[in-house]
């Protein structure tokens, strides 16, 4: 049965990748504007432009031009980048892990932040702190990342200038690694000085996209440990004379934590889709700030790549979630 | 007993009054700018740039928030950017919702097949980046209010859709629906008499959410300069102006900043405030 459910997620998940080409191609296949007449010097004969026209194959009809884009891809081919004359996989691949260790690390911040709050009010429930951080929540809720951007770069770009809110990496220390997640290999190195560089580069940027997220968590969890704390087996441990704190980490957290675990699956993609301008906004040379640069030059095949691998972000972290929940969640087991 | 956690709550009673109290006074600011703005809001002059705000050395009389680097009085144009982003708040967040209310109504409550191909709809939508989406739909759909207006509807119509799905699907499973079948009504009657007027605070609450994310949506827009013509005042294209020039004039950055935390704010605090008030259960 498991086995089936797994399945259907993977069937509807290609048939969502699929739509997701169709839309992006049929939306800029509007675009007024010939970029191929962008490209050239003034003074190109047609027979320069025809030639230009063919080799990316904007003479064929756009349904033929489908085709043949989506068999590139299936095979790995996402074309040629207008703009650089790069293959779009290898740009896409460059800028993929530098916008990935910027989310993660917003997870991971936006995960002990809200699970910190979300702890502390239900210790503390029934006082004036507990209000005080429903009432952060609900705000912390309802301003966007943008906006809190441009908060974290007045205050600590500004007012207290501590942290780079420019950039991902110092001009003068951009290593020259092995692979493009310079976070991660600048441990696996001990380079610890350039470490250090790239948390002062991304942490505000990292912050911006945590904080609404961190409140969502809070929220949730609290009220599921809420829900759980008036249970039988947790009046049980209480009796048998366990502390308050043990009886809220040990006990009640490990029922209350699925829903939450849930709904950081989706949130998750959501804060994905705001690196594109908190990427903008701090200068931080990933796939979003690269997206931007692509639709503003029409840079028609690099926008469908990178869309398309926003897309296929998005769908395997929703079926991953999905999955999870199926195991972790005993009623579905046998379901 | 009296709970302290109450007192906090207690005082947001008020949320409702703050709220509203700011959207009106923007209102009146946006409607009457062209009579009781101090300036023209495109007017140059290098001479008055870069003018800090009143209460600091240096300030000019008549520029209350100071001046950015072309001389422009940073209050006028707040007052103009106003009148965008609330054109936008109001006309594209209630066109979202028409759209997308009336999708998730026919999807939770038909089910079968106009269900399926709304739902992979929504499953597609769901995986493009959102703000990636609206700034190729600018770029195919050229500059302009419009264009922002359509771009905002196109790829927020399923916040909507999803929630009032989920709703009508409930409530359709309910017993007074199943009386008003029997009892003879048509569907399409059920469904605008009997399940609308229940899901309707839910689909009100969302709309002014909505129109604070029209006005975050706008302002992302201009600053990426994508929004309408680049002369006309927009609280995000001063964002993106006070950005470059932060470290001389930290003014032109922060108060149009404000305006938009503000606003943003009230939306949703006034949704949150009209939910508790419509709801039977609190009440």
């Amino acid at each position: 049965m498991l086995a089936r459910r797994i399945l259907t997620r993977l069937l509807t998940t290609l048939v969502t990748l699929l739509g997701v080409s169709i839309v992006v191609f049929v939306v800029i296949r509007v675009v007024p504007g010939n970029p191929i007449a962008m490209m050239l010097p003034p003074g190109a004969t047609q027979a320069d432009i025809d030639r230009l026209n063919a080799l990316y194959g904007f003479d064929r009809s756009i349904l033929a031009q489908y085709f043949i884009w989506l068999g590139g891809v299936v095979q790995g081919d996402f074309g040629t980048s207008i703009q650089t004359r790069q293959p779009v996989l290898d740009l896409v691949l460059r800028r993929l892990p530098a916008t990935l260790e910027l989310a993660i690390m917003a997870l991971v911040i936006a995960v002990a932040l809200g699970g910190f709050l979300a702890l502390t009010g239900t210790r503390l429930r029934g006082t004036a702190t507990e209000g005080a951080i429903d009432v952060g929540n609900g705000m912390a809720l309802s301003i966007p990342d943008f906006l809190w951007g441009l908060v974290l770069i007045l205050l600590f770009g500004v007012l207290w200038p501590v942290f780079d809110i420019s950039g991902r990496v110092s001009p003068s220390l951009v290593p020259e690694f092995y692979t493009r997640f310079f976070l991660f290999e600048s441990v696996l190195r001990l380079r610890f000085d350039l470490w250090l560089d790239l948390v002062r580069h991304m942490l505000m940027p990292a912050l911006a996209l945590a904080i609404p997220l961190a409140a969502i968590i809070g929220q949730l969890l609290k009220q599921s440990l809420k829900e759980t704390m008036h249970l039988d087996y947790v009046t049980l441990a209480r009796t048998k004379g366990y502390g308050e704190n043990h009886v809220i980490v040990r006990e009640a957290l490990r029922n209350a934590v699925l829903p939450t675990l849930t709904l950081i699956g989706v949130q998750f993609t959501f804060l994905i889709g705001g690196t594109v301008i908190i990427e903008r906004l701090f200068s931080y040379e990933g796939l979003g700030n690269m997206a931007i640069d692509a639709v503003i030059n029409r840079d028609l095949p690099l926008i469908q790549g990178i869309v398309i691998v926003f897309a296929l972000l998005f769908t395997v972290i929703n079926l991953i979630v999905d999955l999870l929940y199926t195991v972790l969640n005993p009623r579905l087991r046998n379901a | 007993m009296l709970d302290a956690r109450d007192m906090v709550k207690r005082r947001l009673g008020l949320r409702l009054w703050l709220s509203g109290g700011w959207l009106v006074l923007l209102l009146l600011a946006a409607l009457m700018a062209p009579w009781i703005a101090p300036h023209d809001p495109l007017e140059q002059d290098l001479f008055t740039s870069r003018l800090p705000p009143f209460w600091m050395a240096g300030a000019e009389p008549g520029y209350w928030l100071g001046t950015d680097s072309l001389g422009r009085d940073v209050l006028t144009r707040i007052m103009y950017g106003a009148r965008v982003a609330l054109i936008v708040a109001l006309v594209a967040g209630t066109a979202t919702m028409l759209i997308g209310a009336a999708l998730g109504l026919i999807a939770g409550y038909y089910r079968g097949w106009p269900d399926m191909v709304i739902s992979r709809l929504i499953d597609i939508w769901m995986a493009f980046p959102p703000v990636l989406f609206a700034i190729l739909l600018i770029a195919v759909l050229g500059t302009g209010l419009t264009s922002v207006i359509i771009a905002i509807i196109v790829i927020d119509w399923t916040r909507f859709a999803r929630v009032v799905r989920a709703e009508a699907m409930a409530q359709g499973a309910m017993d007074y629906v199943a009386s008003a079948q029997v009892a003879g009504q048509r569907r399409l009657g059920i469904m605008l008499r009997e399940i609308l007027p229940n899901v309707l605070p839910t689909i009100v609450a969302l709309l002014t959410l909505e129109m604070g994310i029209a006005v975050i949506v706008e302002a992302i827009l201009s600053f990426v300069n994508l929004s309408i013509s680049t002369d006309d005042p927009t609280w995000g294209g001063m964002i993106a102006e006070g950005r470059t020039s932060i470290h001389q004039a930290w003014w032109v950055l922060v108060f149009p900043l404000a305006a938009l935390f503000l606003t943003v704010l009230s939306f949703s605090q006034l949704g949150e405030g009209l939910k508790d008030r419509f709801d039977p259960v609190l009440r």
